[in-house]
């Protein structure tokens, strides 16, 4: 493809991320992945829900007793504010708007690495408190589960700020356009699993 | 473009097969890697029969034969019998459905290397202190318990192959959903690649449970996890579960392709059209279906309670009907047709009551009650056996010969051809029907010897004389192959004479590019239908000759697995060895920075001008 | 062929038009974001409200299940053409996530 050709916001394709073969395959695939990646985060939900407050004999932790919900309730805010912020960027690729969209990218990864930045200030909380990775299956059950999420989104990150930085100088064109959208689709995905995280792990966690 | 025709120097060659992104070449490459691995698979069941040929034999150690016994599953299951599917997958399917390439050729080179390296490392456990010894299942009470790094090996080198794996389902579904030729419609398929795509859907499903399982399953072992340690309130059958929820539709991840390509060779010399092709169809998702609702009948005697072993029975014996569909319209198929009895229809032929058989004993396994007798003894071997070999190993078999010139542009000799079917055929059902009667006289399995006048000893013995049958079938073969590609006597294009569908309509050798121009599918075997006009073309065309865009070849899915081989290392000796960590780091380095300079630097790919295309060289090259 | 993308310039109405639409569908995500906002804040407070467990939890997971519908279809333009193949997929996957967990649930109790 020719990455020269200029666009203009009259001739950019009202569906950018499907305009070229690639684009379409990208599309595809991507949807496709994120429904393999259904499968995993169920298989990590299931293995959590069966091992939940599950320890040695005595084991002092559980799910009422520790989790903080203040904390996760600002953290559920950065997230669902940056999946709209992420819609905002898109919004603008498809009005072939370059700079707007690269802000309000930049806006999505300040939200969040503000999350992780949480996350992490939780889990050292919980390891403070003596609830470790090895302390019990459940602890380690908590941390792979919250983790892999927690992974998803350091992931996305790098990948939401590769794609800015690569592109900032040659502006938008049919060949990342899919990859911007994919990478937006991503970043939706991890707000849908956090969506279930807050919901089955902490807010059904906390409930007596 | 196939690797004798042209002479290059062996490093140029090498060079080419390792950055190459071209399907044709990937199928080339997953044959011979599988082949290998088949090799040594074939090998390691070879010592098992002879450990069990007599009874009290001390030809291995017990702890030993656990390791080789674990491997001939592990390495069948996921080095031979996928990879050489995947090879067929990769060879054929772009071909019958009009594409050019598949739709992700980066990742498809991706997803070889990935598999390549994970079997490697797999193996490499021979050297470095032992192999896994737990079996194929890998259960977590046993594998959990067992000391040095067997397991690991086998959780690390199955994640990074099973990571190859599923980008390459995403990767077929992706190239059948979006590249099918004009008129190719769903339900003009070649029935090939409508297995192609089942399967690859359920490996899209499958594989992530295994991914967690044996993540799990690294957690606990190097990184003091807790999931399967019952004194900190774990549980190993979680790790049941999660195998099974993967390990149940990977049956029919092997056993549908191979069903694909029985479809494709019963059609073809029975010269009669597939019978009941929207029912093969159907029954080809029903089961792909049906194959993840069943998994727990591999656990009746776990202790889930007897509702839920009642529903796991029936869901079970439900499958037997759409598999019933599919026998009995292969049935029909050659029912009136005009039979040639060349080398692929006889596995065909062999394949139909060797699967029955298989099948059969499956539904009486499905029946939970009896499964409590039948559990882990030789009952479920000959079994698995039935189904695998004669449903899987014979629809490899017969796919080699039926697609080698396809692959190759010559043909491997039909005498010994059929010489290999008869040996195998014999053999197989001498090593395998007997071990019924040795499971339901109460010979376990996994056991590795057993004592004398137990009323074992001649079953035992003719079990492994069938064993020398296949593995003599499997050097007249490896000789066949060696004589063929010696021989190197081209055949050019439809050499079976009554190819029906697009792959055997191209011109042979493949040019690169696959189709000159795009073909216009007007109906079911397209081919077929071309010829029946008297179209000499072979095809009819949806476009003028046009510029033809095609990908780069690229190293960089070589180098990062390659960096995910050098990281498992590090993860396998974490808190043994200094280096572990450091070395875990650099791996995953590798594959990152690789990773980074893919996306940083742009493939365009390239174009292959019309005028090139004109003048019949084909371009460049 | 492959890569070629259709090169058509829009008119002044059809660019207006277009301009004007995806306007509309952005004012609409923004309250798809409010009513997400809306769903989290009830869930919250009805776990911090404390009524019986039997009551809050199928309430909270229907919440779940609303926003992230919501997300998927909304957020992620599930609701546009063109998404056939995706959805069938993504409930494909959902299916089996659902079994997973629920056989979890049920057959795994010691």
């Amino acid at each position: 493809m020719d990455l020269n050709s200029k666009y203009t916001p009259q001739s950019w394709p009202e569906h950018p991320e499907q305009a070229t073969l690639e684009g379409k395959n990208k599309f595809v695939g991507f949807w496709l992945f994120l429904g393999g990646e259904t499968v995993l985060f169920a298989s990590l939900f299931a293995t959590y829900l069966a091992l939940k407050n599950k320890g040695p004999s005595g084991m002092e932790f559980t799910t009422q007793g520790l989790f903080e919900l203040p904390l996760v309730f600002i953290m559920t805010m950065l997230l669902l504010t940056s999946s709209l912020t992420s819609v905002y960027a898109m919004y603008h690729m498809r009005n072939y708007n370059f700079k707007a969209m690269q802000a309000w990218l930049m806006i999505t990864v300040l939200l969040g690495a503000a999350f992780l930045g949480f996350e992490i200030y939780e889990f050292n909380h919980y390891v403070h408190l003596g609830f470790t990775y090895d302390q019990s299956a459940f602890s380690t059950a908590f941390f792979t589960l919250v983790g892999t999420h927690g992974l998803h989104v350091l992931i996305g990150l790098g990948w939401i700020i590769l794609l800015m930085i690569r592109n900032a100088k040659r502006g938008l064109n049919l060949y990342n356009a899919p990859k911007y959208y994919v990478a937006s689709l991503y970043w939706h995905f991890i707000d849908v699993v956090w969506v279930f995280i807050f919901t089955v792990v902490y807010l059904m966690g906390a409930l007596e | 473009m196939s690797l004798i025709a042209e002479k290059k120097s062996f490093g140029a060659v090498l060079w080419d097969y390792l950055t190459t992104v071209d399907h044709k070449k990937i199928a080339i490459l997953y044959l011979i890697a599988g082949g290998i691995f088949f090799i040594i698979g074939g090998i390691e069941a070879m010592l098992i029969r002879i450990q069990l040929a007599v009874p009290d034999n001390d030809f291995v150690a017990a702890g030993l034969y656990n390791q080789i016994l674990t491997m001939h599953g592990t390495t069948m299951i996921f080095l031979a019998a996928m990879p050489l599917l995947f090879a067929f997958m990769n060879a054929v399917v772009p071909l019958q459905i009009g594409a050019r390439d598949v739709a992700f050729p980066f990742l498809n080179s991706l997803g070889f290397w990935m598999f390549f390296f994970g079997g490697i490392f797999l193996n490499l456990s021979w050297f470095m202190g032992g192999a896994p010894d737990a079996g194929w299942t890998s259960y977590a009470s046993l594998s959990i318990a067992s000391p040095g790094h067997g397991i690991d090996f086998y959780a690390l080198g199955l994640q990074i192959s099973g990571g190859g794996t599923l980008i390459a389902g995403i990767n077929f579904l992706v190239t059948i959903i979006n590249m099918r030729a004009p008129g190719m419609t769903y339900m003009r398929m070649p029935l090939f690649t409508w297995s192609t795509f089942v399967a690859s859907a359920l490996v899209l499903f499958a594989f992530p449970p295994l991914t967690v399982g044996l993540f799990l399953m690294i957690f606990d072992r190097m990184f003091s996890g807790n999931f399967f340690n019952h004194l900190l309130g774990g549980n190993t059958i979680i790790w049941e579960h999660l195998f099974w929820i993967f390990g149940h539709p990977e049956v029919y991840i092997l056993a549908l392709p191979a069903f694909g390509i029985f479809s494709e060779i019963i059609p073809t010399f029975a010269r009669k059209r597939l019978f009941g092709y929207s029912a093969m169809v159907f029954a080809t998702v029903l089961i792909g279906f049906l194959g993840f609702m069943v998994w727990a009948h591999h656990m009746f005697t776990t202790g889930m309670g007897a509702t839920a072993n009642a529903i796991f029975a029936v869901a079970t014996m439900a499958i037997a009907v759409p598999t019933g569909v599919k026998i009995f319209n292969w049935l029909l198929t050659m029912w009136g047709g005009n039979v040639k009895f060349t080398t692929p229809m006889l596995y065909a032929l062999g394949f139909i009551p060797s699967f029955v058989a298989g099948g059969v004993t499956g539904v009486m396994q499905a029946s939970a009650p009896l499964d409590y007798q039948l559990h882990d003894t030789y009952f479920i071997v000959a079994h698995f056996h039935y189904v695998i070999i004669g449903g899987v190993v014979f629809g490899l078999l017969a796919g080699l010969h039926f697609y080698w010139p396809l692959m190759f542009n010559t043909m491997l000799n039909e005498t010994l051809g059929k010489i290999t079917f008869w040996l195998f055929f014999i053999g197989f059902h001498a090593t395998f029907f007997i071990q019924h009667f040795l499971g339901l006289l109460g010979m376990p399995r996994r056991v590795f010897t057993y004592g004398a006048d137990q009323g074992w000893d001649l079953f035992n013995l003719i079990s492994s004389y069938g064993a020398i049958f296949m593995a003599v079938a499997v050097v007249v073969l490896v000789a066949n192959i060696i004589m063929t590609i010696a021989k190197n006597q081209p055949v050019g294009r439809d050499p079976w004479e009554d190819g029906r569908t697009l792959e055997w309509a191209i011109p042979q050798p493949v040019p690169f590019y696959n189709f000159k121009q795009t073909p216009l599918v007007r109906g079911l075997d397209t081919y077929w239908i071309e010829k029946q006009e008297g179209n000499k073309e072979g095809m009819t065309y949806a476009e003028p000759v046009m510029d033809i865009h095609m990908p780069n070849n690229s190293i960089i899915p070589f180098i990062m697995a390659f960096g995910l081989f050098v990281g498992a290392f590090g993860a396998l000796f974490n808190g043994e060895k200094a280096w572990a960590v450091p070395v875990l780091i650099l791996g995953l380095l590798i594959t990152f920075i690789s990773m980074g300079a893919r996306s940083l630097k742009d493939d365009l790919g390239y174009h292959i001008h019309k005028e090139d295309l004109l003048n019949d060289k084909g371009g460049k090259h | 062929m492959a890569n070629n993308a259709d090169t058509h310039v829009k008119n002044r109405t059809e660019y207006e038009y277009s301009r004007r639409r995806s306007a509309d569908e952005m004012r609409g995500q923004v309250t798809t974001f409010a009513i997400m906002i809306f769903l989290t804040l009830i869930a919250f407070s009805a776990v911090y409200a404390g009524f019986s467990a039997y009551y809050v939890a199928p309430i909270i997971l229907l919440l779940a299940v609303v926003q992230v519908v919501l997300q998927l279809y909304y957020f992620m333009h599930m609701s546009q053409k063109g998404h056939e193949t995706a959805s069938m997929f993504l409930y494909t996957g959902v299916l089996i996530a659902f079994i997973t967990v629920l056989t979890f649930l049920t057959i795994i109790w010691w």
